[in-house]
């Protein structure tokens, strides 16, 4: 299934936020969004997920979603947007009470997802109980249980410290390593773009435009490798190279309102 | 450089160190419950010591020991069950009715718009009213019976529940409802998995306004027609120049607040523990 920005252009009242994207992000692929603060980044990806309504344009979906898919389309917040009442088992089976799942059937994918990020020992426990990094984690598994097409990740590291980021980072690139599931991956973090990415999105200063697709010429897997470092630091520089000057005049621009 | 020792930078001043000056007393009072309970008690003892004594006229302010000694023969002759039952089926009926209408019209105002533009202007308009002063037409509409007693109660109670119910709906936080929304998860369990607990703290808040607002109005309305229950009982003590009996409503009032105060800490408690 491939996800479609299909020109699309969005403004707040007076304020035009996007003007004229269009990029498509096809099966399997992990596409990440960057640009200079205020560039619209999460405004396209609510579009994107049909949280927004575009003024103009269209997020299209081309192919039938995989077989199992409860939720093609599915968000991991960078507040985490968890249930504070429920607990971290509650939050992940939360998208599937409203399922066709029979009991076992949820209990067994709620088990599965808890697994795969680490999670089992803490079903019981409430998110205030929680780390950051582990909150996130429970955003995960509980993106993980509808089994989506598409990750739709609005700066999913942000609201946590630099070591935390290391660790569910690389959660991340082992939890898509198999290629079974594409994301759009919003960040304001180069390195995160560079480390994730096939092809990153680069946008303008407001009104979002795209500047520039710049595609990933390693595998994920030898991003891993420990001679990787210069290549994507290189990449890196490239991107900031890109947006540097438009950060400048948006960060200018955000003192000024 | 980080083989050096760090304790080769350090002490090389012949000059003698002073300790920095701590300044950051204060803002931090603590909560003494021994300090409350000695302090209650002192003041019921010099109150006891001037009745005794007889600095005081027992007819204006009776020794608290006459207060208890009178609440003890109302409870023994059945009077004080006779008034409190009066009182609570009041409260209870009334409250229950304003809650019930209070939380509906609640979450209307809170989902949606329409509800929203005429019940705001409406609630403005008619929350500042003292709703006692309505007992007088709600009689000529309702009878002299129960129902406008009850009925002004309601009233009270439901304006307080229909601010606090909106204003907890609108205080839920919206990235979680776009979180529901993104899992297509359905209007209804979005309003009961997600905006109702969101909402409930603000709710239970709501419950403790209510509450006392619905003993001031029994008070209130039993004081201006009633036989029985704890307003109308203080009132006629009042006539009757009986100042231990009167205090003994009061005290009984206290209490009646005192035990619905715990009840909504313990629902808080066992409804709220996520906090």
């Amino acid at each position: 299934m491939d996800l479609i920005a299909d020109h699309i252009s969005h403004r707040f009242g007076a304020l035009d936020v996007l003007d004229d994207v269009s990029f498509t992000v096809r099966a399997g692929e992990i596409v990440a969004i960057v640009g200079p603060s205020g560039c619209g980044k999460s405004t396209l990806l609510s579009i994107l997920g049909g949280l927004l309504r575009p003024s103009s344009g269209a997020a299209e979906l081309r192919g039938a979603p995989p077989a199992g898919s409860l939720n093609p389309l599915t968000f991991v917040f960078q507040d985490f947007a968890l249930l504070p009442w429920n607990t971290v088992e509650e939050n992940v089976a939360f998208p599937l009470l409203h399922t066709a799942l029979s009991a076992g059937e949820r209990r067994a994918v709620i088990d599965d997802a808890l697994r795969r990020t680490g999670l089992t020992d803490f079903r019981a426990a409430y998110p205030k109980q929680l780390s950051g990094g582990m909150r996130q984690r429970v955003g995960i598994a509980r993106a993980l249980a509808v089994r989506p097409a598409i990750l739709l990740m609005d700066e999913p590291l942000s609201a946590l410290d630099s070591q935390t980021r290391e660790l569910l980072m690389e959660d991340f690139v082992g939890l898509l390593a198999d290629g079974a599931m594409g994301a759009v991956y919003v960040t304001h973090n180069l390195e995160e773009a560079v480390r994730l990415a096939d092809r990153v999105v680069v946008l303008s200063r407001r009104p979002g435009r795209i500047r520039e697709i710049v595609t990933i010429p390693m595998t994920r897997a030898e991003r891993g490798a420990a001679d990787a470092r210069a290549p994507m630091a290189a990449l890196q520089g490239e991107l900031w190279s890109l947006i540097r000057k438009e950060a400048i005049d948006a960060e200018r621009e955000v003192q000024h309102a | 450089m980080l083989d050096r020792s760090p304790q080769q930078t350090e002490d090389q001043s012949a000059e003698a160190p002073r300790p920095v000056a701590f300044r950051g007393a204060g803002f931090t009072p603590g909560g003494s419950r021994s300090a409350g309970w000695i302090a209650l008690a002192l003041v019921i003892t010099v109150w006891q010591l001037a009745g005794s004594a007889g600095w005081v006229n027992a007819l204006f302010l009776p020794a608290p020991s006459a207060i208890v000694v009178a609440i003890y023969k109302l409870a023994m002759s059945g009077a004080l069950w006779q008034h409190l039952s009066w009182s609570i089926m009041r409260i209870g009926t009334g409250w229950i009715i304003g809650t019930v209408a209070g939380v509906i019209v609640g979450f209307a105002i809170g989902l949606s718009t329409m509800a929203r533009g005429v019940g705001i202007t409406f609630i403005s308009a008619l929350f500042p009213i003292p709703k006692i002063a309505l007992l007088p037409l709600l009689i000529l509409w309702l009878g002299i019976g129960e129902e406008p007693k009850i009925a002004t109660i309601a009233l009270g109670v439901f304006f307080s529940t229909a601010i606090s119910v909106y204003s907890g709906v609108d205080a839920v936080p919206r990235n979680l409802i776009r979180m529901a929304q993104s899992f297509n998860v359905p209007f209804h369990a979005i309003v009961r998995r997600v905006i109702w607990p969101g909402a409930l703290p603000s709710v239970l808040a709501g419950f403790r306004i209510t509450s006392s607002v619905a003993l001031l109005l029994v008070v209130s309305a039993e004081m201006i027609g009633a036989q029985y229950g704890i307003g109308a009982f203080v009132l006629q003590a009042g006539n009757l120049m009986q100042t231990d009996q009167l205090l003994a409503g009061v005290v009984i009032l206290s209490l009646f607040g005192l035990v619905v105060g715990k009840l909504i800490n313990l629902l808080e408690t066992r409804l709220l523990h996520w906090r």
